[in-house]
């Protein structure tokens, strides 16, 4: 980046096609990424009108008829566009909470412990769920909470409790998502802190033992302060997609389970649902345009707010 | 990044254990517990699931998962590997992998070089006409419409491959790496009279092969997990992958069932449908745990890499 700015052309003023020519096989290099990127990413940003369309599949983009906000008044008159924002914007507060602490903790006390084999062994098996994909992590979590085979209500029946059915009791699901996604993502969101934690000076560490500071005081005066920066930055950059819901794990975990959407549906799974059971795709596409929009905005004021905080931070 | 390392394990464990206060010997051990607890809840559900696709089928509806169970069998895996399904399925993972990944490093390296080369004047420009699609997308609708209806790509293998070749992001990670290559390379080369194509495979890309698999594994990851574009535009069964077929088990223990008929020995009485899943589930991260230490290496060693940035 900075090697970047430092840079200046050498090369004498030319226009627009003196500049391909000289470096035209440059320029075809990037030919495929720029075609992809038009094809599969700006294209789409053009089909965007069908938001504002009574789309017909046979007429197709073109032909369908327009009718304005039609299908932005139809979503934002119902109440279920409160309901999935809601349950976006709050599973993802909970995951970036929860999230952070498990991480911190765990980079925290890894580092505390040294590196020797015990703390590497260790290491390699918390990083591993976050490998493996939702769809395996779903066919765990019905071994695990299946309504009468699963591993959980075996173990409460053992102490004389009433099972539990998770797949039709929806106030459990942000407890039991959250519970997921640390499993899954902890250890492995651990490694940025612990690299962070292993770039503080250590003649701190050193001036606060001779000073006579037990572990503890080394961790909440020295680690956990000169975390702030790394956790704050990190926090912010995961607030700007706080308006897409994840959507792998929930529609892998949930999926069409109508009895969990009052807690678990979210924007993104929504719109799914629309795409495959042929609703109205104008609708689904206007509600995919507000998301994009709003997501856009927060992306924009979240990495303006980063570069303040942390110039090297944005890529931008 | 190397020497700091250093530093912190004279730090950490310069002071051998007997010689720490009481309470930092009791901080060592609540920590220790801690990570080895934390870490046995991540391996048991792996476990458990291990042990029970290989639990004989009547005892595991009778007992439910047990880490113990009375009756072992391998019945479940001799059924998945006998039939059409899960094998064929695993051809189209492997296909849709090793192809997606060689093809998305090619585009991606390629591309990266160009925007790394300061002799492009338009490099920052094009930079940004890549970032701009990491800030606002047209959605999953417009897209939907676009690969299905427009580019005839339903029912193909490449819809797996082709609408995934290029995540911005690994660029940006790559770039990085790239600009850290000492120009002075590139020029030399340039005097000889080497065209571009051929600074990059034979001087920058020997250079990066450890950023190149970083971003190898993430593409690779994401090509061998997917399901979604299976359930959008796949009909044809003989095109499912493996994840694809564990999300239809999941909804429908029936696909289980038909996969245990498929496969079934004409002397069992009951086809395993039930140990079928979960054996199923195991296959499917096979490849995973067999690369686990490259994956290792070369994940975190990326996410350093890319800092607070990841």
């Amino acid at each position: 980046m900075k090697k970047e700015a430092v840079a200046v052309a050498p090369h004498k003023k030319q226009g627009f096609f003196g500049e391909i020519r000289q470096n035209f096989w440059l320029y075809m290099l990037i030919m495929p990424c720029i075609l992809f990127a038009i094809v599969f990413k700006y294209i789409p940003m053009v089909g965007i009108v069908i938001a504002f369309q009574d789309y017909n599949p046979i007429k197709g983009m073109f032909g369908s008829e327009f009718v304005g906000l039609e299908n932005f008044k139809y979503f934002f008159r119902g109440s279920q566009w409160l309901q999935i924002t809601f349950n976006t914007l709050y599973l993802n507060v909970l995951f970036i909470i929860t999230g952070t602490i498990a991480s911190v903790v765990i980079a925290i006390m890894i580092t505390e412990l040294g590196k020797n084999l015990f703390v590497r062994f260790n290491q390699s098996v918390m990083i591993f769920p976050n490998f493996i994909s939702y769809a395996v992590v779903a066919m765990f979590a019905q071994a695990f909470i299946g309504s009468d085979d699963g591993y959980v209500n075996r173990w409460i029946e053992m102490f004389g409790g009433n099972p539990i059915s998770f797949y039709s009791e929806s106030s459990v699901w942000p407890l039991i998502l959250v519970i997921i996604r640390i499993w899954k993502g902890a250890g492995y969101g651990a490694i940025v802190y612990m690299a962070a934690i292993v770039g503080i000076d250590n003649g701190v560490y050193e001036a606060a033992r001779i000073d006579g500071a037990s572990r503890m005081q080394t961790i909440f005066r020295i680690t956990v302060p000169m975390l702030k920066d790394t956790v704050i930055l990190l926090t912010l950059l995961s607030v700007g997609n706080i308006f897409y819901g994840d959507f792998g794990m929930i529609y892998t975990l949930v999926g069409d389970n109508s009895m969990l959407f009052s807690t678990t549906d979210v924007i993104d799974t929504y719109v799914f649902r629309s795409i495959r059971t042929s609703g109205s795709m104008g609708m689904s596409a206007a509600v995919g345009l507000y998301q994009s929009l709003i997501g856009f905005f927060l992306v924009i004021g979240v990495n303006a707010l980063a570069k303040k905080f942390s110039p090297e931070s944005a890529i931008f | 990044m190397a020497r700091k390392e250093k530093d912190s394990e004279t730090l950490r464990t310069g002071q051998p254990f007997h010689l720490m206060s009481r309470g930092d010997k009791m901080v060592t051990i609540v920590f220790g517990v801690v990570i080895a607890l934390f870490s046995i809840v991540c391996l048991m559900p792996f476990v458990l699931v291990v042990i029970a696709s290989f639990t004989d089928e009547a005892t595991l509806v009778r007992e439910g998962y047990r880490f113990i169970p009375s009756k072992w069998s391998i019945e479940a895996y001799k059924a998945i590997f006998r039939s059409d399904t899960i094998p064929r399925a695993y051809m189209i993972s492997i296909f849709v992998t090793v192809v997606g990944t060689v093809l998305s490093l090619l585009i991606t390296a390629m591309g990266t070089y160009t925007l790394s080369c300061t002799q492009v004047r338009y490099r920052n420009k094009i930079a940004f006409f890549f970032y701009f699609t990491m800030l606002f997308n047209g959605g999953m609708v417009p897209t939907y419409i676009l690969i299905s209806k427009y580019l005839n790509l339903r029912d193909s293998i490449w819809v797996y491959i082709i609408p995934a070749l290029l995540n911005p992001w690994n660029m940006f990670m790559l770039r990085n790496f790239f600009n850290d290559i000492p120009e002075a390379l590139k020029e030399s080369a340039r005097l000889e009279g080497a065209p571009e194509w051929l600074i990059l495979f034979r001087i920058i890309l020997p250079l990066s092969l450890p950023a190149l698999a970083t971003i190898g594994l993430f593409y690779a990851l994401n090509y061998w997990n997917a399901w979604m574009e299976a359930m959008l535009y796949i009909d044809d069964e003989k095109l499912y992958t493996l994840q694809y077929i564990i999300m239809k088990i999941i909804r429908n223990v029936n696909s289980a069932t038909q996969i245990a008929v498929e496969g079934a020995n004409t002397g069992t009485v009951v086809p395993p449908s039930y140990t079928i899943r979960l054996a199923t589930a195991i296959v499917t991260i096979g490849p995973i745990i067999f690369l686990y230490p490259f994956l290792q290496k070369y994940f975190v060693g990326g996410l350093k890499v890319g800092g607070v940035k990841g």
